[in-house]
């Protein structure tokens, strides 16, 4: 009876923790998500992982961008993120810019299924939200756009 | 119940009653055994060796084939993965199915149209997969409609029924929808005879003077796969079955199985089956095409319908046709040749090579095997035994390249491996019968479970079969399965054929009644499989793409509600001022852009079904309210760890009332002056 109940500890332990099947992941071969994506993630904990490594902000905003950001957010974005810092979904777009790296947050909504399963910041609102941010098919460049309206949310000229 | 203090105690009684069980089933095993001694010996000694093992697909890992099957009489296609025979999906294609609303939904409901108005179910028979070259080219799927006479495309990439085309002038469409190696045309042979035209409410009794046969050649572009009859063929009064394609050196013909050449029109189990042979009818299509291009082809009035899914709306849409161009080849000589084959001929199917066509007699002892060069020849030397209703009948002798001698009882329908090979369905001795088409000589048979129609071999229509397995569809499951009251499950069993000796593998059950069947590399179809439908090409009118654009709008008494469903919540989820005597239309935009997560939309009392709506489309539902209150709506697929959530009310006032119409997500009472947006 005592190795029933320590089988039984055993696992649950591992019921707890399941891995993520790989097939999600695989289904996005322009989006590596490799043994070094971990690593990259202790050397540079701030940009997340992805193909976006780095960016450069112009001053002042690019108007052509923050319209077409507009557009997008209001598709795909906006059922789930208030602009104002009210959590809906997911968390309200206020100050985002400020709290992340321009690279972490492209990532974020380019390479979310990677981002949810190993980014360690990513992980944290995922268990503040309980729902997996969807993955809305957005191009870097569409990611891009929507960067430079969260900057002109957050108040950039 | 008694307490396990002692743990010894228990084991030791339970091993006991084991032990009787056990007994007990040796004891009964023992009486079956000696009861069923002399009927065929039974599955357990069919299956040896590493049979599991090769069924066996790892959880996580995909089948090698897909199997597309037909659902007969429930109207669908099912896809199920081969070697596993596990059910994937089912696809409905000819009936209304109230788990995604096809046939319910606003959208899909012109999907079934036709000349006689919304007609929600067919007999879904045979499939035809598209091919390039002779081989499968993993676009679409053709399916045909036995009853009221339709031929369906549906979409490899999406699985979803696009298309389908109503067939004028047909009493049923049972030969079809077999096609041409670059799929220039599927065809659609009518199984009766009917009095077409002008002249059709004649007596029955005149079958011969009245009742006419037409083959339709449904040519099919080659960019978008969409149908349109090129033109159909008058023939004599007859029943056509089945039919096959040429190949290679046999492109340009099409060959059907005809049977009651008697043309008798009762009591046919009899008065059909009087002839030693009927026919097969070889047709020139390529021939037919020459006398259109002539302008001898005559354009009579016909009403049909042409349904067609907009990829872009995600809206069907029916356009009633109103002709279709006809030959008539007892006066345009050279199209139609008929060819005696012993007895009620079914299948008839060409080889590989394009050179054999084999013609399955139901009533024959024999399966004839005719020669496409000896045809060619017969025709040339003008080998003639006579004429039947003004068409030149090929003597059988000249015809023939030889016959399969007692192959079995019943040959239904053959199929074809790679190495030259022909495996023959026996539906009375219920066996499949491995024969070499060359040499016509018997090399292999084994039992079916029981009583098999169709058969399927991967590629085994093509130019080049991929070989590897048979597929049984059997019409018989006595004793298979777990008992579940008077109806069983259709089954299917899964061979070998990779070796000398067919070997048993696996049963798997199957819905409807699977008749013909097609089994295609899933190489050829899961790199273009769509997993979601882009929210930004999303053309349609009531669309709401983000959810800005929700809205509810009254038009008269028409209420139209562009909703928007993302995990976890649905815009509007407050709607107010509907009134009795409204029809209310929920027009729901999936705003997901990720694989796999479908919304679903239902609301108390409608009238229809639930609605599935896929990443990035809209779909509608229908909603006559018919009583004064509040209506609870909600999200019917689990989505998210908030679907409990994805919830919300429709209210309902009295007619003429007041009620200001409004709509609201996330506003509370005393904010709920005006609508969030």
């Amino acid at each position: 009876m005592k190795y029933l109940f320590l089988l039984g500890v055993v696992v649950l332990a591992f019921a707890c923790a399941p891995k993520k099947p790989k097939g999600p992941v695989e289904e996005y071969p322009e989006q590596p998500a490799t043994k070094s994506a971990v690593e990259e993630v202790i050397a540079n904990p701030t940009k997340g992982i992805g193909a976006v490594k780095n960016v450069t902000l112009k001053t002042p905003l690019e108007a052509g961008r923050v319209e077409r950001g507009q557009a997008i957010y209001d598709m795909k974005c906006g059922a789930c993120h208030k602009l104002t810092d009210q959590r809906l979904v997911g968390p309200g777009w206020k100050d985002v810019t400020k709290r992340r790296q321009p690279e972490w947050i492209m990532n974020m909504v380019t390479n979310v299924d990677v981002m949810l399963d190993k980014d360690p910041e990513a992980q944290k609102l995922f268990e503040l939200c309980l729902v997996r941010m969807p993955n809305q098919n957005i191009s870097i460049g569409d990611a891009r756009d929507i960067l430079e309206f969260m900057r002109k949310n957050d108040g950039e000229k | 119940m008694m307490e396990r203090n002692n743990l010894n105690d228990t084991f030791k009684i339970d091993e006991m009653k084991n032990l009787t069980r056990i007994i007990a089933l040796l004891a009964v095993t023992g009486a079956i055994v000696a009861v069923n001694g002399c009927k065929p010996k039974g599955p357990q000694e069919a299956v040896v060796g590493n049979a599991a093992a090769k069924v066996y697909v790892a959880p996580g890992k995909y089948d090698e084939f897909y199997n597309i099957v037909s659902g007969g009489f429930n109207g669908q296609m099912s896809i199920y993965g081969i070697p596993s025979g596990r059910l994937l999906r089912i696809v409905p294609v000819f009936s209304q199915f109230a788990e995604s609303g096809y046939g319910f939904s606003e959208e899909t409901k012109p999907m079934l149209n036709t000349s006689h108005g919304f007609v929600p179910w067919d007999d879904l028979h045979h499939i035809a997969l598209s091919v390039t070259n002779g081989e499968h080219d993993g676009r679409w799927a053709f399916g045909n409609g036995n009853n009221t006479p339709r031929v369906a495309r549906v979409s490899l990439k999406t699985f979803k029924t696009e298309e389908i085309l109503e067939l004028p002038n047909s009493g049923g469409n049972h030969s079809s929808p077999f096609i041409t190696e670059n799929s220039e045309y599927i065809v659609a042979g009518t199984r009766f005879s009917v009095p077409v035209g002008d002249n059709r409410d004649v007596p029955i009794s005149s079958y011969k003077q009245n009742f006419k046969g037409t083959i339709s050649f449904i040519k099919i572009d080659p960019a978008s796969g969409r149908m349109n009859i090129g033109f159909q063929l008058k023939t004599p009064g007859v029943d056509f079955d089945l039919s096959r394609a040429g190949k290679g050196p046999s492109h340009g013909w099409f060959f059907f199985s005809c049977y009651n050449t008697e043309q008798a029109y009762t009591l046919l189990e009899v008065n059909a089956t009087q002839k030693d042979k009927d026919f097969i009818m070889a047709v020139n299509w390529k021939k037919a095409e020459e006398y259109i291009a002539q302008g001898k082809g005559e354009k009579v009035k016909a009403k049909y319908a042409h349904n067609v899914l907009d990829e872009k709306t995600h809206t069907a849409t029916s356009e009633m046709m109103t002709e279709v161009l006809q030959l008539d080849p007892t006066v345009l000589k050279d199209i139609i040749y008929f060819i005696p084959c012993p007895k009620s001929p079914h299948g008839c199917d060409t080889d590989p090579s394009g050179e054999y066509i084999v013609a399955s007699g139901k009533l024959a002892a024999l399966i004839p095997v005719f020669s496409f060069s000896k045809i060619q020849k017969a025709i040339a030397d003008k080998d003639f035994e006579g004429e039947f209703a003004g068409i030149p009948v090929i003597k059988y002798e000249s015809a023939l390249h030889g016959e399969v001698k007692k192959p079995g009882l019943g040959p239904l329908h053959t199929e074809f491996d790679n190495e030259g090979n022909a495996y023959t369905s026996f539906f009375v001795s219920s066996e499949i019968v491995k024969w070499n088409v060359k040499s016509l000589e018997v090399l292999d048979r084994v039992p079916t479970y029981y009583s098999i129609g169709h058969l399927s071999v991967p590629g085994g229509p093509t130019r080049k079969p991929h070989g590897k397995y048979v597929i049984a569809y059997n019409k018989i499951t006595k004793d298979r399965y777990l008992p579940t009251g008077p109806e069983l499950t259709q089954s299917a069993q899964l061979y070998d054929i990779s070796g000398d000796k067919m070997q048993l593998l696996l049963d798997f059950p199957t819905t409807g009644e699977p008749h013909y069947a097609e089994a295609i590399p899933a190489s050829l179809v899961m790199p273009n499989s769509v997993k979601i439908f882009k929210i930004e090409d999303n053309n349609h009118p009531y669309a709401a793409k983000g959810e800005k654009e929700a809205k509810v709008v009254r038009k008269g008494n028409e209420v139209h509600v562009s909703m928007t469903a993302i995990r976890s919540h649905l815009v509007p989820d407050n709607i107010e001022g509907i009134k009795l005597g409204d029809v209310v239309y929920f027009h729901v935009t999936n705003l997901e852009q990720d694989w796999d997560v479908p919304h679903g939309f239902a609301i108390k009392g409608a009238a229809n079904a639930e609605i599935l709506i896929m990443p990035g489309e809209t779909q509608t539902l229908k909603w006559i309210p018919d009583e004064v209150g509040v209506s609870p709506f909600y999200c019917t697929d689990f989505c998210s760890a908030l679907h409990q959530e994805m919830q919300g009310y429709a209210r309902v006032s009295a007619a003429g009332s007041n009620t200001p119409l409004k709509f609201s997500t996330g506003v509370i009472a005393e904010e709920a002056k005006s609508s969030p947006k």
